[in-house]
């Protein structure tokens, strides 16, 4: 009978430590808020994953891997239509383009790369069937599920802790005016640098994200490090007008014509001076 | 007669509770309850609805001070007490850099309901471990039109100091204005 649930009651590190210390066959069907996956287990280890809008053919694995340029994979498609993985991996390595022990590498990164993300999901359902290998023609490896579900809780904490600091992706962000760190000793990444092109007041974190075809813990890690090295700042979205129920508009803030781009101001509380200069003279004498 | 208002605020254990108590002219209204939680067990009771001080400033105003509760599972009631308050303290323990990342989320969440003036506390200077004010405004990420004042909530004097500062912070914005 098929193990069945819902993540929000037993979440993926649970199911992969069952699968794991029960040296279990099947495969694993998770269905997430947005996307569905598939992880594939031979007695207790993991050996294929599969998920939606991620294409797994083997020529743009290695792409993405930085192996093989669209080119390669166009002609790959255009030679060897409807062969699979396998077929495709022993021409590649019997013709002597690539090593077998490469291949492998790029194909277990590319999986761990999937179950990670699985990791990160805590809401939606699973499905376990025993026995069903649904790989025929893919290119299986064999992962151990223990450092597999040590490396996942990481970066499941990771992901927590970005996601505290960075709660909210449709904030903007600013070159800071006074960065904490020369710019001459400040070294960044490719992608970082990528970021850096987009910041801008007008762009949000996840249209940047987008523009750069990133994941949301990618942008938020990169976001994160630009942010901590004092770089970038966030600029806060303007504040709705109905919010703050107590604190009535003056005279000069209905005058006043919004601009998008500045930074939110603090706002005097509803009172007269004089209130404020009481209230200073009666705490002193306290 | 006018009333005015205050906000102390800040996560769990900060000494807000400590901080009106030192300044309120009445017994301070405290809704304490035994901590029942293992993992927030660092003082035996703490404030699950709000505390509540007073200082009567002249015949005719009088300032209340209101305490929100510090764990995060009551935090749907800050928003309704930060109505209309003048300006908000956010409390910080210096010693328990653990609540520092909370403590910022208290800022920006407070700043968002209102964006009055603010001022941080960085309570329990007195004691070894404590993490210098300067450092706090750091990791904090506070910014520099906002105060960043050290604190010991025991200490009346301390705290007169604290919410000086932030109606000096008020009166700075009225007259930039």
């Amino acid at each position: 009978m098929a193990l069945r649930g819902k993540l929000e009651d037993f979440g993926i590190t649970q199911l992969l430590n069952l699968i794991n210390l029960a040296r279990k066959t099947g495969t694993l069907y998770v269905a997430g808020s947005d996307k569905e996956a598939c992880l594939c287990f031979r007695e207790g280890k993991l050996i294929y994953v599969s998920m939606t809008g991620v294409d797994d053919y083997l020529p743009v694995i290695l792409q993405r891997a930085g192996i093989f340029t669209e080119d390669h994979v166009r002609m790959i498609r255009t030679n060897m239509p409807g062969k699979p993985d396998q077929d495709i991996a022993k021409v590649l390595i019997t013709s002597g383009h690539l090593k077998q022990q490469v291949l492998l590498r790029h194909v277990r990164e590319h999986i761990l790369d999937l179950v990670f993300q699985v990791f990160s999901w805590n809401q939606g359902t699973f499905r376990f069937e025993p026995s069903e290998l649904p790989v025929q023609g893919r290119i299986t490896t064999s992962i151990a599920l223990e450092n597999v579900i040590m490396e996942g809780s990481r970066r499941l904490k990771e992901w927590e802790m970005l996601s505290d600091e960075l709660p909210d992706l449709g904030i903007a962000l600013k070159f800071a005016e006074r960065p904490t760190t020369p710019l001459r000793d400040i070294n960044l990444s490719v992608e970082e640098w990528r970021v850096i092109s987009f910041i801008n007041p007008r762009n949000s974190i996840l249209q940047i994200a987008n523009y750069n075809n990133m994941d949301e813990l990618q942008i938020r890690k990169i976001v994160y490090s630009l942010l901590q090295a004092g770089l970038v700042e966030i600029v806060h979205p303007p504040r709705s007008l109905s919010a703050p129920v107590a604190t009535p508009a003056t005279a000069s803030d209905k005058d006043a014509k919004p601009d998008p781009q500045a930074e939110p101001q603090m706002r005097r509380p509803a009172v007269k001076r004089g209130i404020i200069q009481r209230l200073i003279r009666r705490i002193r004498e306290l | 007669m006018q009333t005015v208002k205050m906000i102390v605020t800040g996560p769990f254990s900060a000494g807000k509770t400590e901080l009106i108590q030192s300044i309120s002219e009445i017994d301070v209204v405290s809704t304490e309850r035994k901590i029942t939680r293992e993992s927030e067990r660092i003082k035996d009771q703490t404030t699950v609805a709000m505390d509540f001080g007073r200082i009567t400033i002249d015949e005719d105003l009088i300032l209340y001070l209101f305490g929100t509760p510090g764990q995060k599972r009551f935090d749907f009631m800050w928003e309704v007490l930060s109505e209309g308050m003048l300006g908000f303290v956010v409390m910080v323990d210096s010693t328990r850099p653990e609540t520092f990342r909370e403590a910022r989320r208290i800022l920006d969440t407070f700043r968002s309901y209102s964006p009055v003036p603010s001022i941080v506390a960085a309570n329990k200077q007195d004691l070894d471990d404590a993490w210098p004010a300067e450092d706090l405004r750091i990791v904090l990420r506070v910014e520099p039109g906002v105060k960043v004042v050290p604190c010991v909530a025991s200490d009346r004097e301390s705290v007169k100091k604290v919410l000086l500062e932030l109606l000096y912070s008020i009166l700075e914005l009225m007259d930039a204005e």
